[in-house]
Order: C-alpha cells, then sequence, then structure tokens
C-alpha cells in the first residue's frame, strides 16, 4: 500500500469519525504533570509505591488485563517491588494458570473445563482470557492490552497511562457525545475509551495504611507499570554512572596525552 | 598499502613473516609511519570514529543473534527476552540500538566534512564514490535490523518502504512479492531480512577496507585542502593522530553512554514497543530519523513514481559530485560564496528531516509542510546540479596559504619540527 494511498484513508477515517461532533476538536489533551521518583538521572522506583502498585495490578487490572512478560521470580528481583521470596511464592501459589496434561493426556475435567493447578516462581502472570476472542467477548469487543510494556509503549510514558486512570469522570464538554458502550476520557485519542474508569477510592485496601485515593492508587499502578516495561532501569542508571566517571576519567588522560604528544606540532 | 615503504623488519621472525605476508608491514606502513596532514582538525576523526561504530553494531550484534528467534510469531517477545531474561541483554540491545543512530550521526557529519572540505574531488573521487556505497549498504543494514524488532513501525516502515519497488512499471507488484518471499510482509520477510542483515555489515567492512585503501593512495584531504608538498606540511599517524582520535573517539563515546544509560529509547518510537500487528495501521508511519529527508522527498512528490525517482535520484546525485563540482579549489574555507550555499544546503537537511517527522497535513506558520519540503527538495538538487557547476565557474575564490606547515607553523615553517 502506497503512504500517500494510506494517509489519505487515516485522513479520511479521522474526518469520518470527528464528523459527528464537527464542533469538537477531539485531540488528545496533554498528559498531567505527574512526578514520578523514577525520573531524572538518578531516580529509583520507589519500593513501597511498587508493592502497592502490583497490589492494584493484581486487584483491579488483572481482571481484564495480562502482563505477560512479567515472571513470578521478578518481583523478588533488585531494583523491583522487592518482595520477600516467601511473600512472591505465596502470591504465586494463590494464582492459578493452565495445567500442564495430567498422566492420561488430559488437559481439563470430565465437565471440559480447564485443568488449573497453582502457579511457581517460574510461572509468567496468568493472563485472564485464554485467547483474543475471548477477551473481546468479554470486553464488549475490545481487546484490553498487555501491560508488560504499556508504559514505553505510550508516547507520554507515565504521565500518559496515569492520567487515562485519573481522566475519567470530568464534564463531557457541550457538543460532544460519548459513544454507546464507550466512556468519556480527554486524555485518550477521539475521548471515547473503551475501558471503563477502572479506579475508586479504597479500590484496594493498602496493608501499609497509606490511603487509596484514586491519584494515590492510579501513582502507584504506574509505578509497578513503569518497572514492568523497564525492570533494569535502577541496574542501567547505576552502571552508566560508573561507565560515565570511567570515560571521563580515560578523556582526561588521554587530554593530556594528547596536549603532550601535539605540542610541538602546531 | 602504496608508496615507498619504510618498514624495516627487526628480528628474525619478523622478516620470516615479512617474506610470505607482509602483513606487519602494512599495518606499519597504513597506522604507523603514514604521512598525514598535520592541520587535520576535529572533523577529520570521525573516520575513526566510524570504524569504531562499525565494530560495535557486529560485536553486540553477533550477540543479539545467539538470543533473538527470526520468526514472525517470536521476534517480538525474543527481543523482550533479552531485555529482561539474558544477562546484560539489556545493555547490549540499547547499545545496538542506539548505536545505529550514533553511526548514523558520525556518518553525516564525516559525509559533510567531506563536502565542505571538498575531499570528493581529484584525486579522491573514488574515496567518495566507494564511500557512498558504504552509506547507501548502512541504510540497508539498519532498514532491515529496525524490522528485526517486529513491533509496529518495524512492520508498517517494511511495508510501506517494501511498497516502493510496486511503483516501478510493468514489473513492480512481482518485484514486491518476490522481495516479501509471500503476498505481504510477514514471516517469510523477517527471515530473509534478518539473514541479509547478518551479511551487509560485513559487506561493509570489505567495502570499508576498500575506502581506506584508496584513502591511503593520496593520503588525507585537509581544511586547506592544497596538497602536501613536503615531509614538513605532515606528521606520522601516530602517535599523532592515534592520540588524537583516541581522544576525541572517547568524548564522542560519552555522548553515545550518556543515551544508552539515560535516555535509551530517546530515538526510537513508542509505538515499536507494541508487537506487529497487520490488522492495526499506525496513525503515522515514521521510519527512524536519519531517513526522514529521503522520507519527506517521497512525501512531497504527488505521484508515487516520480517520488521514488526523486528520493533514489537524491542519492545517486551524491555520486557524480566529483564531477559536479567545476571549483579549481577544494576547501569551502576559500570558496566565500560555496561556504553560504553550503551551509543552506545543510539547514535545508535539516528542514527535510523536519517535514518528514511531521504528519502529512501540517504546516509551519501557515505554509503547509508539504510545500516546504517541496521548495528544500527542490534546493537539495538544484545545489549539486546547478550551483555547483556554475558556481566553481564564476566564483573568486580567496588566496590560499603556499603551504600546510606555513599555515599551521607561519614563518617558523622553515624550520622543521621536532
Amino acid at each position: 500500500m502506497h503512504f500517500k494511498t494510506l494517509s489519505l484513508g487515516i485522513a479520511i477515517g479521522l474526518l469520518a469519525s470527528t464528523a459527528s461532533f464537527a464542533a469538537v476538536d477531539t485531540k488528545r489533551l496533554p498528559p498531567k504533570e505527574e512526578k514520578f521518583s523514577f525520573e531524572g538521572p538518578f531516580g529509583t522506583y520507589d519500593r513501597g509505591s511498587l508493592q502497592r502498585g502490583y497490589q492494584v495490578y493484581k486487584e483491579v487490572c488483572a481482571a481484564c488485563h495480562s502482563a505477560g512478560h512479567l515472571a513470578f521470580h521478578n518481583l523478588t528481583e533488585k531494583g523491583g517491588p522487592e518482595f520477600t521470596e516467601a511473600q512472591a511464592k505465596a502470591l504465586a501459589t494463590a494464582a492459578k494458570v493452565p495445567a500442564e496434561p495430567n498422566d492420561k493426556g488430559e488437559t481439563t475435567d470430565d465437565k471440559g473445563v480447564p485443568l488449573l493447578r497453582s502457579a511457581t516462581l517460574a510461572d509468567h502472570l496468568p493472563s485472564p482470557f485464554p485467547n483474543e476472542a475471548a477477551a473481546r467477548a468479554n470486553n464488549s469487543g475490545a481487546l484490553p492490552p498487555d501491560l508488560s510494556m504499556i508504559v514505553k509503549a505510550r508516547e507520554g510514558g507515565p504521565q500518559y497511562v496515569y492520567s487515562i486512570l485519573t481522566g475519567f469522570h470530568g464534564k463531557t464538554p457541550t457538543g460532544f457525545k460519548v459513544t454507546e458502550g464507550k466512556y468519556f476520557n480527554p486524555y485518550f485519542e477521539g475521548w471515547n475509551i473503551s475501558m471503563p474508569p477502572p479506579l475508586a477510592a479504597n479500590s484496594v485496601t493498602y496493608s501499609d495504611g497509606t490511603k487509596a485515593t484514586v491519584e494515590q492508587e492510579a501513582h502507584d499502578v504506574v509505578t509497578f507499570l513503569s518497572w514492568a516495561s523497564e525492570p533494569k532501569m535502577e541496574e542501567r542508571k547505576q552502571l552508566g554512572f560508573g561507565v560515565l566517571i570511567f570515560l571521563v576519567a580515560l578523556a582526561g588522560i588521554l587530554f593530556a596525552a594528547y596536549r603532550r604528544v601535539w605540542k610541538d606540532a602546531h | 598499502m602504496s608508496g615507498p615503504s619504510t618498514y624495516t623488519p627487526k628480528s628474525g621472525i619478523e622478516k620470516w613473516i615479512d617474506a610470505r605476508l607482509p602483513l606487519p608491514r602494512l599495518m606499519h606502513d597504513t597506522m604507523q609511519t603514514f604521512p598525514t596532514p598535520r592541520n587535520l582538525n576535529i572533523w577529520y576523526t570521525f573516520g575513526g570514529i566510524l570504524t569504531f561504530c562499525l565494530a560495535v553494531q557486529i560485536v553486540t550484534g553477533v550477540v543479539l543473534a545467539m538470543h533473538y528467534v527470526a520468526n514472525a510469531g517470536l521476534a517480538f517477545d525474543s527481543v523482550e527476552a533479552i531485555m529482561r531474561d539474558v544477562n546484560y541483554g539489556w545493555l547490549i540491545r540499547y547499545v545496538h540500538a542506539n548505536g545505529a543512530s550514533m553511526f548514523f550521526i558520525a556518518v553525516y557529519i564525516h559525509m559533510f566534512r567531506g563536502l565542505y572540505y571538498g575531499s570528493y574531488k581529484a584525486p579522491r573521487e573514488l574515496i567518495w564514490i566507494i564511500g557512498v556505497l558504504i552509506y547507501l549498504l548502512m541504510m540497508a543494514a539498519a532498514f532491515f535490523g529496525y524490522v528485526l524488532v517486529w513491533g509496529q513501525m518495524s512492520f508498517w516502515g517494511a511495508t510501506v518502504i517494501t511498497n516502493l519497488f510496486s511503483a516501478i512499471p510493468v514489473v513492480g507488484t512481482h518485484i514486491a512479492t518476490w522481495l516479501w518471499g509471500d503476498f505481504a510482509v510477514g514471516d517469510a520477510t523477517l527471515n530473509r531480512f534478518f539473514s541479509l542483515h547478518y551479511l551487509v555489515p560485513f559487506i561493509i567492512a570489505a567495502v570499508v577496507g576498500l575506502h581506506i585503501w584508496a584513502l591511503h593512495v593520496p593520503g588525507n584531504n585537509n581544511p586547506l585542502g592544497i596538497d602536501v608538498k613536503t615531509p614538513q606540511d605532515t606528521v606520522p599517524f601516530h602517535p599523532y593522530y592515534t592520540v588524537k582520535d583516541a581522544f576525541y573517539l572517547v568524548l564522542f563515546v560519552i555522548v553515545f553512554a550518556v543515551f544508552v544509560f539515560y535516555a535509551p529509547n530517546f530515538f526510537g518510537n513508542p509505538d515499536n514497543y507494541q508487537q506487529a500487528n497487520p490488522l492495526v495501521t499506525p496513525p503515522d508511519i515514521v521510519p527512524e530519523w536519519y531517513l526522514l529527508p529521503f522520507y519527506a522527498m517521497l512525501r512531497s512528490i504527488p505521484n508515487k513514481l516520480a517520488g521514488v525517482i526523486v528520493m533514489g535520484g537524491a542519492i545517486v546525485t551524491l555520486v557524480f559530485i566529483p564531477w559536479l563540482d567545476t571549483s579549481r579549489v577544494r576547501s569551502c574555507r576559500f570558496r566565500p560564496t560555496m561556504k553560504w550555499l553550503f551551509w543552506f544546503f545543510a539547514i535545508s537537511c535539516v528542514i527535510l528531516g523536519y517535514c518528514g517527522s511531521q504528519p502529512v497535513d501540517k504546516a509551519f506558520a501557515g505554509i503547509p509542510l508539504v510545500w516546504i519540503a517541496r521548495l528544500t527538495t527542490l534546493y537539495y538538487f538544484g545545489f549539486f546540479w546547478v550551483l555547483m557547476p556554475i558556481i566553481g565557474l564564476i566564483e573568486t575564490p580567496k588566496k590560499l596559504p603556499a603551504s600546510i606547515a606555513q599555515s599551521v607553523l607561519g614563518d617558523s615553517a622553515a624550520t622543521p619540527a621536532e
């Protein structure tokens, strides 16, 4: 397909989708300016926020979204939520994943229900739906994206995801009508999002006593998802600091050598 | 590689080897005693930097290939496995991905330096033409590599670029099908791109060998653009340029490291962290930054075939530069008019890149970007095909210095340095 036809097609598509609300420009709003601890060259993930964020993911998001690139053992790793191995094992055991074929080669019981087993540390986080069709069927045709890399895969990163999570419940502008079965969220392109508002005050009960406001839950889960996207970030920044110190020192030595060699040559 | 050799084997072993395979002699003559103009500036360090970039890409690439799976169903996840499960996989991949961008930054500086100082002019035409070939091979390697990630931009970029061949009359669609190995970009395409992505860098390495061989015949050009006349105009490559190249290389690596460790996705597109999906077209398909000027040319021409010809012509034009430039003087330092036209050219390349990065229907200060791209495309071709031949004939160059040594050392040029 040619890019011209392509862009033209997209342009027409956009025109068509906005034609019914001609008065309103449904371009997404710039994300909110939420600050996170992991920003900047020395920023690290807030351990408490990561652990609370995992709780929000598990108790709220995981009902519809997978995070398939994460394994339970990742939850114990340095630079992550750093649950103890016992904690992570308990979390894994509580999760059910499809079982391997049993001695008779069966993967379902007599009634045809798929056999499940407890997860181990080696297992990846289970997916809420067995396949894409099942996911769409349960979400009025929309596919909840996998969240393992959502923060890296969206322009605007953590601020974008945070804005989406906290961007519901605004007053619908006059002239804009929310599509049937969709929800108004001005931080989402087109303003119509298939995801119902996922967070409410006290959606989760934090064991560390943190007050579970929508903003707090969103902040925590975005921290968790940022780690899920970039689990080696702390290691990367730390190693980078050492590498840069070495390189600057090497440059200094080489500069001295350079000056000395060229002393009489120009 | 050429010229009289100054190598004298010292030990018995060296004599034995020299009589059979004079590799030590070659290294000695090209990397140690090679007479190099004493006035080379910072912009001449990029040749060495580029060799370093190629080596980094090959070494990291070989390791990545040990863990990568060239299969449309597994490729994307295998890249993520490298990022998460392979020891220092994140580092190797980020070095390789940012390495491509650093490679192009270096090659563009190297090319603009060649243009500014007239390094393509006789007797260095072949060095320049071989360089254009390397640049073409680099673009091919980069394109193949970007597809391997098998993200959304990988897939749709591959679709747009391979579809360009379908613009060729009569046989176009057949060529596209032949390239894909299928009727669309798919598993067969991914596998052949992986094979080619592994092959091309070694071809580049070989052609770089030719590039350096050709360089060692006439020797380096220099910022004055005048020939080396006496031994006082030069210094031996080692230690003068080994130490200078090493210093600037480390400065380059510092910039490289800042990207790798602190902004590893700066040059990337977020859409490429979503797996390729033939059913969902991204709103804006954008190639990697180093191809944007050509992409802007392509998009600014309403006819597809004409667009492809213009884009290809922009690169083919580079081959003819040695004969399009009619000036007797090489360096723009002594070309008052050409100097300005050169900088306009450099700016127009940046403007083209900007136009290529923006959605097609965008405007800047009320002027549609597509028209800005058309004007700058016109300047691109006009610069080489019209201005270069004409200005070379009518321009009065400034007076050239008598020699490199005199220009660098002033009156002390008469006395030999060290």
